[in-house]
């Protein structure tokens, strides 16, 4: 193998990035396309989508789709109030238990931390599936058609929790013992010191918390029946599955509307539901990126 | 507050003891004991003929009924070869095509163009799949869908894909591919990010060309990474993605043979029909199975190589 081609290097680096260019562009494409289709095609004349299809450079444009969304703005201003609470205050609750949980797991003088975080990690290898959940969240707690049923239930996940002691275990020891020499407690220790020291690890969880809170749907359509308590993403689903559905919060009573575009009112839907996650998602993107590296876990 | 201060005063100065750090992680505790334990219980219901009244514990026993009823019913094989099948193809073909963005993602040159497709690769990874359910039928429907006006400006015959059954395996795998790829594939780029570089100055001084170095070093330095992902998910090979499923396929009863996996049907039972005893039959078989796959594969990969053990 020594030495013995002559030919000029560039040339396999430059057909490596051909080939690469064209294999990593065309992905791209594709990740990007439906999401510009979505965005023009709700604001595209319905009956040219009926006419020439969806398109990149429709003929008509209109803004029918959102007015007749934002006719009756009701329902969507309540259930994306209520999706920004949940998801507040969920994330809120997932972070601080999570972290402080981590805190006590990671600490070397915490005598039992293995035998928790093993109690811990065993319900990610033995669970008792969907059904006894279920029966658990509506019969014995009594969670159902309750704000509760939609913040508490996947508030606190074991990887989070596992990602998050191993963070909190590169903080040197030196700083909690010395502020335990000068009289502090655990808990003090863990909001002075802990906290502030784990802001990368928080932001990167916190991020995924909310973002599953955000896109959650099944846990309304298990326990919900109020409408007033419908989060967005179900409020979506309601209406591209349902046509009456659809037509009923368009028209806000129960009523009818005939001549609603349909097609383009579940598109102008849709980009309201996501529209928060995009907007942010290039502030936030390499806190993403950052997550899924940010250390192995292991029981 | 009040514990802190008990802790404090009761040891003094000298030794602070450690008795608040049981209280800090008290609420986790119930908490996983509410929400995983107690389900866990919960899985006798299967032996039983469960009603609402009763609840769990005081519903009458019925012995194997649910899973004499559920294997007459053929549908047992049906969901467990559905749920695994698609789970390894989603596997195999994920892994492949994962590794592949990040070798070429690594490789090419132009670091702002690259973050640029990187970052529009993750962004389908973060969106419910309620919304890719909507991109799914625009493109699929029979009067608009894009696919469909693409193929009649081809000349040919538009499809009725929601009512087409064998078009959909490959549009599963294809749809999970488009939404999980590009941020599946950063924990690979991150491990060739991490490679020395000077293997690959010296396999360039030796003369290998850079599809040779891709082949004879990126790759095999891959594999321990790639073992690990798999093995991560095989513990969930009876874990179907319910929310790609339910959100794809719905209440398609076409679609069901192909399609329906133990957590669609599951979900399904659960909300429409009163009788849940061939479903918790199913939900205690996908419980007991997981785990004992797991435990199996974790024991042989600790005999073979046992730094890839899971625990």
């Amino acid at each position: 193998m020594k030495n013995i081609k002559s030919k000029p290097l560039y040339k396999d680096v430059l057909s490596l990035n051909v080939v690469g260019y064209v294999i990593v562009i065309a992905f791209s494409i594709m990740c990007l396309y439906p999401f510009l289709l979505l965005v023009i095609g709700s604001f595209t004349a319905e009956s040219e989508i009926y006419r020439a299809g969806y398109s990149l450079l429709p003929k008509q444009y209109s803004l029918d789709a959102y007015r007749v969304l934002l006719k009756n703005p009701a329902k969507i201003l309540n259930a994306y109030g209520l999706t920004i609470f949940v998801t507040a205050s969920g994330t809120a609750l997932g972070i601080f238990f999570t972290a402080m949980t981590a805190f006590v797991l990671s600490r070397k003088d915490f005598k039992h931390a293995d035998k928790f975080s093993f109690f811990f990690y065993f319900t990610t290898l033995f669970s008792g599936g969907l059904i006894p959940y279920y029966i658990v969240v509506s019969r014995y707690l009594h969670m159902k058609n309750t704000i509760w049923v939609l913040i508490i239930p996947g508030a606190l996940q074991v990887f989070n929790i596992l990602i998050m002691r191993n963070f909190c275990k590169s903080i040197p020891d030196a700083l909690s013992e010395s502020a335990k020499i000068d009289g502090a407690t655990n808990f003090k220790i863990f909001t002075r010191i802990y906290l502030p020291l784990m802001g990368p690890s928080i932001a990167t969880i916190g991020l995924f918390i909310a973002l599953a809170y955000w896109n959650n749907w099944a846990n309304a359509m298990l326990y919900i029946d109020r409408q007033e308590l419908y989060p967005l993403q179900y409020l979506l689903y309601r209406m591209t599955s349902n046509a009456e559905f659809a037509s009923s919060m368009a028209s806000g009573a129960a009523g009818d509307m005939p001549d609603m575009p349909k097609e383009t009112v579940k598109l102008a839907m849709t980009v309201l539901s996501i529209g928060p996650v995009v907007l942010f998602y290039p502030f936030i993107q390499r806190y993403f990126v950052k997550g899924i590296t940010v250390g192995s876990v292991k029981g | 507050m009040k514990t802190e201060k008990k802790a404090v005063r009761r040891t003094g100065k000298k030794k602070i003891s450690n008795a608040d750090l049981y209280v800090m992680i008290f609420p986790a505790v119930v908490y996983f004991i509410i929400f995983a334990y107690l389900p866990m219980i919960g899985l006798i219901i299967a032996f039983k003929n469960y009603n609402y009244t009763d609840g769990i514990l005081f519903s009458p026993w019925c012995g194997l009924d649910n899973f004499k009823f559920l294997f007459e019913s053929g549908k047992a094989w049906m969901l467990t070869r559905n749920t695994i099948v698609y789970n390894i193809v989603f596997l195999i073909t994920g892994i492949s095509f994962e590794v592949v963005l990040a070798v070429f993602l690594s490789e090419i040159g132009g670091t702002k163009l690259k973050k640029l497709c990187q970052s529009v690769m993750i962004l389908p990874n973060f969106i419910s799949w309620v919304v890719i359910a909507v991109f799914a039928y625009s493109f699929l429907n029979f009067e608009t869908g894009v696919v469909n006006r693409l193929l009649i400006s081809m000349g040919h015959n538009p499809v009725q894909f929601y009512s087409e059954v064998g078009a959909w395996k490959y549009i599963l795998v294809f749809v999970n591919l488009w939404k999980s790829a590009g941020y599946g594939s950063i924990i690979y780029l991150a491990t060739i990010t991490g490679m020395d570089t000077s293997i690959y100055e010296a396999a360039e001084i030796d003369g290998a060309n850079a599809w040779k170095r891709i082949r004879y070093i990126t790759l095999p330095l891959l594999t321990p990474t790639i073992i690990t992902m798999s093995l991560l998910s095989v513990g969930r090979l009876l874990r179907g993605n319910f929310d790609m499923f339910y959100q794809l396929i719905g209440n398609n009863g076409i679609l069901y043979d192909s399609t329906d996996i133990i957590d669609t049907y599951i979900f399904r039972a659960l909300m429409t029909s009163p009788n849940i005893g061939m479903s918790s039959a199913v939900g205690f078989l996908q419980s007991v199975l997981c785990f004992l796959i797991i435990i199996a594969v974790n024991k042989a990969v600790k005999m073979y190589e046992a730094d890839y053990a899971l625990f």
